[in-house]
């Protein structure tokens, strides 16, 4: 051993920190931002691009006024500078939300009936819940529509007794066959309904707890998403039964279904509510109509529907046959086997295309603005655009109106990739 | 269920053609309120305010109806219909009356079987362009790019008066007001043609209006006005004369300031006499009663005041009276007379 040397080292050296460039996020912007020429001009065009952007909308946005009475006086507070006048959404705030007819005291009905939708929904759209919830779920239409029309409690209570006679009906009748059933369950509804209809008296709205509001005085927001989660709700079963119907073997049926799709799905929807609005009125006898709402939603939720059974029959054709086959060597019925073993597979390949119809319809609501109903964009457009006040401000109102529509779109479509994780139950 | 679904029918009554062209006035009263179509919103002429209150120059017509039909200016069901739908909304009998910025053509009277009763606002087509171009005429726009609202008769209208003038321009297509604002600003267009009214009244929102000027040329004829179903003629005269009532005031020097005076005893001017109900029974001609003019006049005041409450100077807008003065003050405003 050479004894000359003055120093070993006994123990390992611990090893060095990596240098600067090679840690953190120096190494992380070296990589991702600059890692290469073509890179690192990309980055470049890039950062400037939003420093662009932020510098004009940050100061509009932070300069914004809140408190003038009209787009002049914001321009004399503002004195040239650069900033937005949110005066219009501060005074004109609730006509963009309820419409402009929506009774000022009655807000809290619709507030009501939207945080009560969270409740009736929740069981629906998380199925870790406690089922005894659906109970309320069943109930909550009825609850809405007497909230939000207001008027007497008979006219839901009637329409909720018939749904609850067919249910029975059915129950009894469908243990010896499907169809007798099915027919019994329609007649006893509509028996009830039309009985019911006739028991109340004329005047019972007039003097009920909560003033009626008819549907011509709903708008703004309130109606996009009452026109968009009935839609919705209301064409998924049609769907459903529309796909299964094209896929029928009875000749008759998958007629009748191939027609309606592929009628519906060949008109533009603006064509539709144009019938909705204008050529019905011609067909109904005098004094009585068909309320304006309903038609619109009876429109919309056929043109949903069409769209839902394509989306659900894609879902249908992508299951194997053997899955078909698998539930007929069960000894299983048409029914049982669809309810059981088809539609909840074929119903899961389908949710990106369901939610993709469903958001793409949440967004069509602002159609009806053409067949002078004011929702969101119609009283944007209508009444506040045309008022001497605020003839002129675009921005602040149709951002304020993409606001609205972004938060209800991507929670929908974040709930739909929660879904699709949730139910990942396949290997791949 | 059916009674929850047929809740529209007491205020909407949607009433069928034949039917409702049996005594639109009796209807009119039976239901106590006047279903008046409007637009869904075109500034000074119809919107509703922050209250949800519809105001405008075309709403004072609605409510000059009212006033005299029902004695209430404001028991009007206000119906907003589009450009597409207000014809078939008027025909089906789903209003009783259109008031609402609508051109008096031969077609819509004859074809579509419309009464005009009258011409409320006489607007034309027009240009607007930047002070900085110094010019003058329209005809001084040879080469000029123009913001043009894209299968409307004013586009029709405008290559009608530049082949005449042989004259050339290029078209900058838009689609709504709103789009030729922005194009305009920005510099896309030297001019923007549509109505004058809407120009002004684009011109109102404009930062600095001073530093665009609306040119005096006016190339076509677009005279607006109140209309009612063809068939009906009791019930066009109601709104022709309801809607004379207004200008005849203004003729008359009467006004919402000293109606209550007027209205209180009889003057020395046979014709004020005649139209407040003092002399002879104008109203009951008409199926009204004797006040009638009277109680327009208080709800809406005269012609003018409208005018000027809404389209003049006293709004934001601030148009001239110009082809809508009175015919004694150059204008074409004119009443026929109440005898």
């Amino acid at each position: 051993m050479n004894t000359d040397i003055a120093f070993v080292q006994t123990e390992t050296i611990p090893p060095s920190p990596p240098p600067s460039s090679a840690i953190g996020p120096s190494k992380w912007i070296k990589d991702n931002l600059f890692s290469s020429i073509p890179n690192t001009i990309l980055t470049i065009v890039t950062i400037w691009l939003i420093y662009t952007v932020l510098m004009q909308v940050v100061p509009w946005v932070a300069n914004g006024v809140w408190t003038t009475s009209s787009l002049t006086e914001c321009r004399e507070v503002l004195q040239g500078k650069t900033g937005a006048c949110f005066s219009v959404l501060s005074e004109r705030w609730n006509q963009i939300l309820y419409g402009f007819k929506y009774p000022v005291d009655s807000y809290w009905r619709p507030n009501l009936a939207l945080v009560l939708l969270a409740f009736a929904a929740a069981p629906v759209m998380f199925f870790d819940l406690p089922r005894k919830m659906l109970i309320f779920t069943a109930l909550y239409p009825f609850i809405a529509f007497w909230l939000i029309w207001g008027g007497t409690i008979l006219g839901p209570l009637v329409a909720l007794l018939g749904f609850v006679a067919g249910g029975y009906t059915f129950k009894t009748l469908s243990m010896k066959s499907f169809a007798a059933g099915f027919f019994g369950a329609i007649a006893a509804a509509f028996a009830i309904w039309i009985i019911g209809g006739a028991l109340i008296p004329e005047t019972a709205s007039e003097n009920a707890w909560l003033s009626p509001v008819p549907s011509r005085d709903l708008g703004g927001f309130m109606l996009n998403l009452m026109l968009g989660v009935t839609c919705v709700s209301l064409s998924l079963p049609l769907g459903v039964a529309l796909a299964l119907g094209r896929q029928s073997n009875m000749p008759l049926i998958k007629g009748i279904s191939v027609v309606f799709i592929e009628f519906v799905r060949g008109v533009p929807l603006i064509t539709l509510l144009f019938v909705a609005s204008v050529m019905l009125a011609y067909f109904f006898p005098p004094d009585s109509t068909v309320d304006l709402f309903l038609r619109v939603v009876i429109m919309i939720t056929m043109f949903s529907a069409a769209y839902i059974a394509e989306v659900i029959r894609g879902g249908l054709a992508a299951l194997p046959k053997g899955q078909y086959e698998a539930a007929d060597s069960l000894g299983l019925d048409y029914p049982q086997a669809m309810r059981l073993i088809i539609l909840p597979q074929a119903l899961k390949i389908s949710i990106p295309g369901i939610v993709n119809v469903a958001v793409g319809l949440f967004k069509d609501t602002t159609l009806v603005s053409v067949i002078s109903m004011f929702d969101l964009v119609g009283m944007i457009r209508g009444p506040i655009l045309a008022s001497t006040e605020w003839n002129g401000v675009y921005w602040e109102l149709l951002g304020f109106a993409a606001l609205l529509f972004f938060i209800v779109c991507y929670g929908i479509s974040q709930y739909s990739q929660w879904l699709e994780r949730r139910l990942a139950t396949d290997h791949r | 269920m059916k009674k929850s679904v047929i809740f529209g029918a007491a205020t909407v009554a949607c009433l069928s053609a034949g039917a409702a062209a049996a005594g639109t006035l009796d209807d009119v009263k039976a239901r106590g309120k006047l279903n008046c179509g409007v637009t869904t919103g075109v500034v000074g002429f119809s919107a509703p305010n922050a209250e949800g209150v519809w105001e405008g120059f075309d709403v004072d017509v609605c409510r000059a109806v009212a006033a005299a039909v029902l004695g209430d200016s404001t028991a009007v069901e206000f119906v907003p219909t589009t450009p597409k739908t207000r014809f078939t909304a008027l025909s089906a009998g789903e209003i009783d009356m259109l008031s609402r910025v609508t051109t008096w053509t031969l077609s819509r009277d004859a074809d579509l079987k419309f009464t005009f009763v009258g011409v409320n606002y006489y607007d034309g087509q027009g240009f607007m362009v930047p002070k900085e171009l110094g010019v003058s005429s329209a005809k001084e726009l040879d080469g000029a790019t123009v913001c043009i609202q894209t299968g409307t008769t004013t586009e029709l209208n405008l290559a009608d008066f530049f082949r005449s003038n042989n004259i050339s321009y290029e078209p900058v297509p838009i689609e709504t007001v709103a789009e030729a604002q922005q194009q305009y600003l920005a510099g896309s267009c030297d001019v923007f043609t549509t109505d004058a009214s809407q120009l002004a009244s684009t011109r109102a929102t404009f930062e600095t209006p001073g530093d665009h000027t609306i040119l005096g040329d006016i190339i076509s004829k677009e005279p607006l006005g109140p209309t009612v179903r063809h068939g009906d003629d009791e019930w066009a005269d109601v709104v022709r004369w309801s809607y004379n009532t207004l200008v005849a005031a203004e003729e008359l020097g009467i006004t919402s300031a000293n109606i209550a005076t007027l209205a209180g005893e009889k003057t020395d001017n046979p014709e004020i006499n005649r139209l407040l109900g003092h002399e002879g029974s104008m109203g009951e001609m008409l199926g009204l009663d004797a006040d009638w003019a009277v109680r327009i006049i208080s709800a809406v005041g005269n012609y003018g005041e409208s005018f000027e409450r809404h389209l003049g100077g006293q709004s934001a807008i601030g148009l001239a009276r110009g082809l809508n003065a009175l015919w004694t003050e150059g204008g074409l405003q004119y009443s026929p007379p109440v005898r």
